[in-house]
């Protein structure tokens, strides 16, 4: 079974600090994958080499037998990876709606034209778009504040518009960085629910960074877990929950 | 599309009886600031492409507009200058002589203004907020001195004689354009999309929004109907000198744009209006106190009351819409009917 998305070797430096060090990461389509570690371990890092907002210092980054690194963040997310902010990125002056209207922009075939004058084809990319953005809203469960400026959501749906945004994209491999973050318990479960869903109902290959383990634990099949920029630990759930080194990394050692 | 079209064609008939109304029965100079308002209304509502709906800062805008005025200038009027290798003064006819030679010249300085546009959008845009402002500044001034020493259109002195093809029908029918087509754009993928990189351009681009060819796209827009409104200018002045578009003159656009809500084209109108007219206003109180300038401080103290009191500006991010009309006048329509 070939990965769809494979690093080898991926390493960061700025200045003297090695931020991410030979970071090698497998993920096979349809695959749940969590990337865990303690704050500053590096996930963020690694999400932003496989998204093109970073370029590695050394290592590659394949992705559906592209090659990532070197490309920029538009290449990258026309090849099909979309992912959301740890500290929410929206738009917050554009309402819900059109908020997710825009990840499906990448897809239109229209040029400026078709707008300007308003001929049928721009009437079409509308509607699509338009109906595209309303089917995620619903199933994000976002839809009847469809109107609303994205600004005056409250936070946990802000983090579910964000992954909406996302998924307009129509995305192969959708990357959530911690997703589940400042939610309350209820939201929590909500949201797990959610991710099974894209992977289960869209068939969108999902990896996740989250701190909260019960939700990690609860919906990954497979964790990695790094720390201080070094994969410590590779496993299904279980076997991270009794990896000695894993416990040593949050709990601190002898 | 056709109902475009539809509006469109009203629209220009209506510019067409407005300009015979106001050439029959008003005053010169006051149908003069009419047309002002005009050129003014499409310098800001074309700046609000790139500054407001995009968020990129630019205040080259006189620069662009210099282009158009001049490279429309050039195809309309009699250039006279001294040869030096002749060692005489020498005289070019227009290549597009003649009232019907008015559109292609405006067309050919608002493509001039937008070929500009992309030259210096394509190197500038990668650079962010004051460093943008300070880059298009610069280009803005090139262009100005470019001029000067540039005799054949008169350098330092201006260029005199430009024929007074600009009226009411012409400037208001480019007013008509630019304020639809800049309407269809900012309701449309593009301008959510232009919007989108305003907000947040990492997010955007993440998104799959070509940042850096939308951020061009918009400021070509911008400087071709800049480049347009300066041909329009032109050939109303009838005089046109290096000075006409110096920095203060991109200031001024920006004013009108802080004034009225960076963003919404409403409030570009009307900040442009507003602008056209107070410093005319303002004429008289000036001969009077006795104080040149002092329109300038006007236009500092209106700035600062209003950053003070409205920091969003007059209209913020929104537009005029028959609903907000609807909810601002009580007296409306149908409660008329009832008495």
């Amino acid at each position: 079974m070939s990965a769809l998305l494979e690093t080898s070797d991926l390493t960061i430096r700025f200045g003297g600090l090695t931020a991410v060090d030979s970071f090698n990461l497998a993920i096979s389509e349809g695959e749940l994958f969590g990337l865990i570690g303690p704050n500053g371990a590096g996930k963020t890092t690694v999400f932003n080499m496989l998204t093109g907002v970073y370029l590695p210092t050394e290592g590659a980054v394949h992705f559906d037998g592209n090659l990532i690194n070197g490309k920029n963040p538009v290449q990258v997310a026309r090849l099909g990876i979309s992912r959301t902010f740890q500290n929410i990125r929206l738009f917050d002056e554009l309402s819900v709606l059109e908020n997710a209207m825009t990840g499906a922009h990448q897809h239109s075939k229209i040029n400026l034209f078709d707008s300007l004058l308003r001929t049928p084809r721009h009437y079409r990319e509308e509607k699509r778009q338009r109906d595209r953005a309303y089917e995620l809203l619903e199933f994000m469960g976002l839809e009847d504040r469809a109107g609303l400026p994205a600004k005056q959501l409250p936070y946990g749906h802000r983090r579910k518009l964000e992954i909406a945004r996302a998924l307009a994209t129509e995305p192969k491999l959708i990357c959530l960085d911690e997703p589940a973050a400042g939610m309350n318990s209820g939201e929590k479960v909500e949201l797990s629910q959610l991710i099974r869903k894209i992977r289960d109902e869209l068939e969108i290959t999902v990896l996740v960074i989250e701190h909260d383990m019960k939700l990690v634990m609860d919906i990954c099949e497979k964790i990695q877990v790094l720390d201080y920029g070094k994969t410590i630990a590779l496993g299904t759930p279980s076997e991270i929950q009794n990896d000695k080194q894993v416990i040593e990394a949050y709990l601190g050692g002898e | 599309m056709a109902r475009m079209f539809g509006i469109l064609i009203v629209a220009i008939a209506v510019t067409f009886g407005l300009n015979w109304l106001l050439d029959s029965f008003v005053d010169d100079y006051v149908v003069r600031i009419i047309n002002l308002c005009g050129i003014s209304i499409i310098l800001a509502v074309s700046l609000n492409v790139i500054n407001g709906l995009c968020g990129q800062f630019s205040l080259g805008h006189a620069g662009f507009m210099a282009i158009g005025a001049y490279v429309s200038a050039y195809f309309t009027t009699t250039l006279r200058y001294f040869d030096e290798a002749q060692a005489k003064y020498v005289a070019i006819e227009p290549v597009f002589a003649g009232q019907w030679g008015f559109v292609p010249a405006l067309l050919a300085g608002g493509l001039a203004a937008a070929a500009a546009g992309a030259v210096v959008g394509i190197p500038t845009l990668r650079l962010k907020g004051d460093y943008l402002a300070i880059a298009t500044l610069g280009f803005g001034e090139i262009v100005t001195i470019m001029i000067t020493n540039f005799e054949k259109v008169g350098g330092a002195n201006g260029l005199p004689g430009l024929p007074a093809y600009s009226n009411t029908f012409w400037i208001y029918s480019f007013v008509v354009l630019v304020v639809m087509l800049s309407w269809a754009l900012q309701r449309s993928t593009f301008g959510r999309a232009l919007i989108a990189i305003r907000e947040n351009e990492l997010a955007a681009e993440v998104m799959g929004i070509p940042a850096s060819r939308l951020k061009v796209t918009a400021f070509i827009y911008g400087a071709f109907f800049a480049g347009v409104a300066g041909g329009l200018l032109g050939h109303l002045l009838q005089t046109i000198s290096p000075a006409t578009f110096n920095f203060m003159k991109s200031i001024e656009v920006v004013v009108m744009l802080v004034l009225g809500g960076l963003g919404s084209m409403t409030g570009a109108i009307v900040g442009a209006i507003v602008l056209t007219v107070l410093p005319e206003a303002l004429r008289d109180v000036e001969s009077s106190v006795g104080l040149p300038g002092i329109r300038m401080v006007v236009y500092a103290l209106v700035l600062i009351l209003l950053m003070i009191f409205r920091p969003q500006g007059v209209f913020g991010q929104k537009e005029l819409s028959l609903k907000l009309l609807r909810r601002l006048m009580p007296g409306s329509k149908d409660k008329e009917g009832e008495a």
